[in-house]
């Protein structure tokens, strides 16, 4: 009886969400092996000819080389300014709170005004920050406008926006740390560097290790920042899977082709997910 | 010996100080340049960005808000926000509660259920969502809409909630059914009251995130009557382009209010970004 009522409790949840994501989930699997065109009421079964297709389209492969170094640049840059930053900020007694927000602000604001807001104030050649360079002779163009800057300006507006948050968890996890453990280091005669290896950077391992992979999975998924500030130009030099499968659907009506490629995303997702679940086994054990 | 090493140790906290005021001033320094010239026309924008306004001119933001049709889409994305607030309040609190008990077989296979929900793609099931949908008619419909993003947040917002029934110590339910309470009353009036902190950070971090999301809101709510305030924001860059002074009031409009209410529920907000992340 008592069993009834929590599965009755728990129903609500877990309702929206098979009916949301699962369903339709299955569904994309599904139509990724057909041609259907988001009418049609009798697609055909085409086997795997949308995975053969996209296995010989270089901007498919772009696409994915183009998520592969986000994911890099994500993993590298945030990482290294959240901590550095999280560390300074742990010596601030006083400070440390109003830097926080600061540091969240662009966080907290929407993808929409922060992309248009880069593109209007900063990378506008007319009315921009850029267009000012360049009439004061600094030879400087949009760096949206190039195939070979493109993609570093936009992953450099959403690390803008996101490091913060990196920021903020870091100091959390990094406060937990043991005082005595710090307290011990010091009297050995630890410098900084040295503290922050061995007796920090433990410590927060746990956090650390599960930023990382919720970076990798986030980095397979971006789509707002590039779709927003591109749209995956100029010559699909910023294109990504998610932008590219968005354009199959809502542009070229390949709905088939859309959902093979969020298949892919999905794949590299769950590896991802795989890897995370892996690392909080304990965490479910418990 | 000793002077030198506190000398030192003064200059890596200057060293420190001016780190922080540079990644603070990065922060910032764009959101400056979009309040300075809100307030300017567009030949003064052209000739600088970086000036000073010379008049506090506030016509660009009346413009900006008939323009951007804020009137509704602020509404709408009142409208939006609540309901989906609502439905992931009621639901993830119940699934918080009873996954924090491990009060069923199953506890384990939801628990990773989630875990993989929140990790998929939205492209994985948008597409048939949104032509099943366009079936019965409901591109449009904002309360649709609330429940598809409430699914978006259901596996955090559980997982929230989790770790606040978590907290609660296990004698209060225990004696709370010894005394004779119904589960619907141990619920309502027990443990829904003490989680309040919980529902509180839930509210706030999936309401920002609904308040801000682009994804599934423009791919759903189609229809000028049926913009959020961001999607009528939105609107406004492919007609108004060669008005910068008109986008940047609008944007102000866009950012001051969320940064005020940022301010006001930072602590919750911040307690929501930590519990979701840091592992103790």
């Amino acid at each position: 009886m008592r069993n009834t009522v929590n599965y009755f409790l728990i129903s609500p949840a877990l309702l929206i969400s098979i009916l949301i994501v699962f369903i339709p989930g299955l569904l994309t699997v599904i139509v990724a092996f057909t041609d259907w065109n988001g009418v049609s009421t009798t697609p055909n079964f085409v086997g795997v000819q949308n995975f053969n297709e996209l296995f010989v389209d270089s901007i498919f492969w772009k696409a994915l080389l183009n998520n592969a170094k986000w994911t890099l640049m994500f993993v590298t840059v945030p990482i290294v300014i959240g901590l550095l930053t999280a560390m300074m900020l742990l010596k601030r007694k006083k400070s440390k709170s109003a830097y926080q927000l600061i540091f969240l602000f662009p966080y907290i604001l929407a993808p929409t005004t922060n992309a248009i807001l880069w593109l209007n104030i900063i990378f506008n050649p007319v009315s921009g920050v850029i267009g000012y360079l360049q009439e004061i002779g600094i030879p400087i163009d949009s760096p949206l406008s190039s195939v070979d800057t493109a993609l570093y300006a936009v992953a450099s507006v959403d690390i803008w926006h996101y490091w913060g948050f990196l920021t903020v968890v870091y100091l959390a996890a990094l406060r937990q740390t043991p005082a005595e453990q710090i307290e011990a280091a010091y009297l050995e005669g630890c410098n900084g560097w040295q503290i922050f290896r061995y007796v920090y950077f433990p410590s927060i391992r746990p956090t650390f290790n599960i930023m990382f992979v919720m970076i990798i999975i986030f980095s397979f998924l971006t789509f707002d920042y590039v779709y927003l500030l591109t749209g995956g130009g100029p010559s699909h030099s910023t294109e990504m899977l998610s932008t590219y499968a968005y354009t199959f659907a809502f542009s070229a009506f390949q709905v088939g082709k859309a959902a093979a490629i969020a298949l892919f995303m999905s794949f590299f997702g769950l590896l991802a997910s795989c890897l995370y679940i892996w690392m909080s086994r304990n965490d479910l054990k418990n | 010996m000793k002077s030198s090493s506190l000398a030192k140790k003064k200059q890596t906290s200057v060293l420190s100080h001016v780190i922080l005021l540079l990644f603070s001033i990065s922060a910032l320094a764009p959101l400056s340049l979009v309040l300075l010239n809100s307030f300017k026309n567009q030949t003064e924008i052209i000739r600088n960005p970086l000036s000073w306004p010379k008049a506090l001119n506030i016509s660009n933001y009346v413009d900006a808000w008939h323009a951007a049709n804020f009137s509704t889409g602020f509404i709408n994305s009142i409208l939006l926000t609540g309901t989906t607030i609502v439905i992931v309040l009621i639901a993830s609190g119940l699934a918080g509660y009873v996954l924090a008990g491990k009060k069923i077989k199953a506890t384990q296979a939801v628990t990773i259920y989630f875990m993989v929900a929140m990790t998929i793609p939205i492209q994985l099931f948008l597409f048939p969502l949104y032509f099943v949908l366009a079936k019965f008619n409901l591109i449009g419909n904002i309360y649709a809409v609330s429940f598809i993003l409430a699914a978006v947040n259901m596996p955090l917002a559980t997982f929230l909630m989790r770790t606040f029934f978590m907290n609660i110590p296990t004698e209060l339910e225990e004696s709370a059914r010894i005394d004779g309470a119904s589960t619907f009353n141990l619920i309502t009036k027990i443990m829904f009251p003490l989680v309040r902190p919980g529902l509180i950070t839930v509210s706030i971090i999936v309401g920002i995130s609904v308040w801000n999301e682009f994804l599934i809101t423009s791919t759903f709510l189609q229809g000028q009557e049926n913009f959020t305030a961001t999607l009528g924001f939105l609107s406004l860059n492919n007609t108004y382009n060669t008005n910068q002074g008109l986008m940047m009031a609008a944007s102000v409009l866009m950012i001051a209010p969320l940064i005020v209410f940022f301010l006001v529920v930072q602590k919750y907000f911040i307690e929501g970004l930590v519990s979701g992340s840091v592992k103790g």
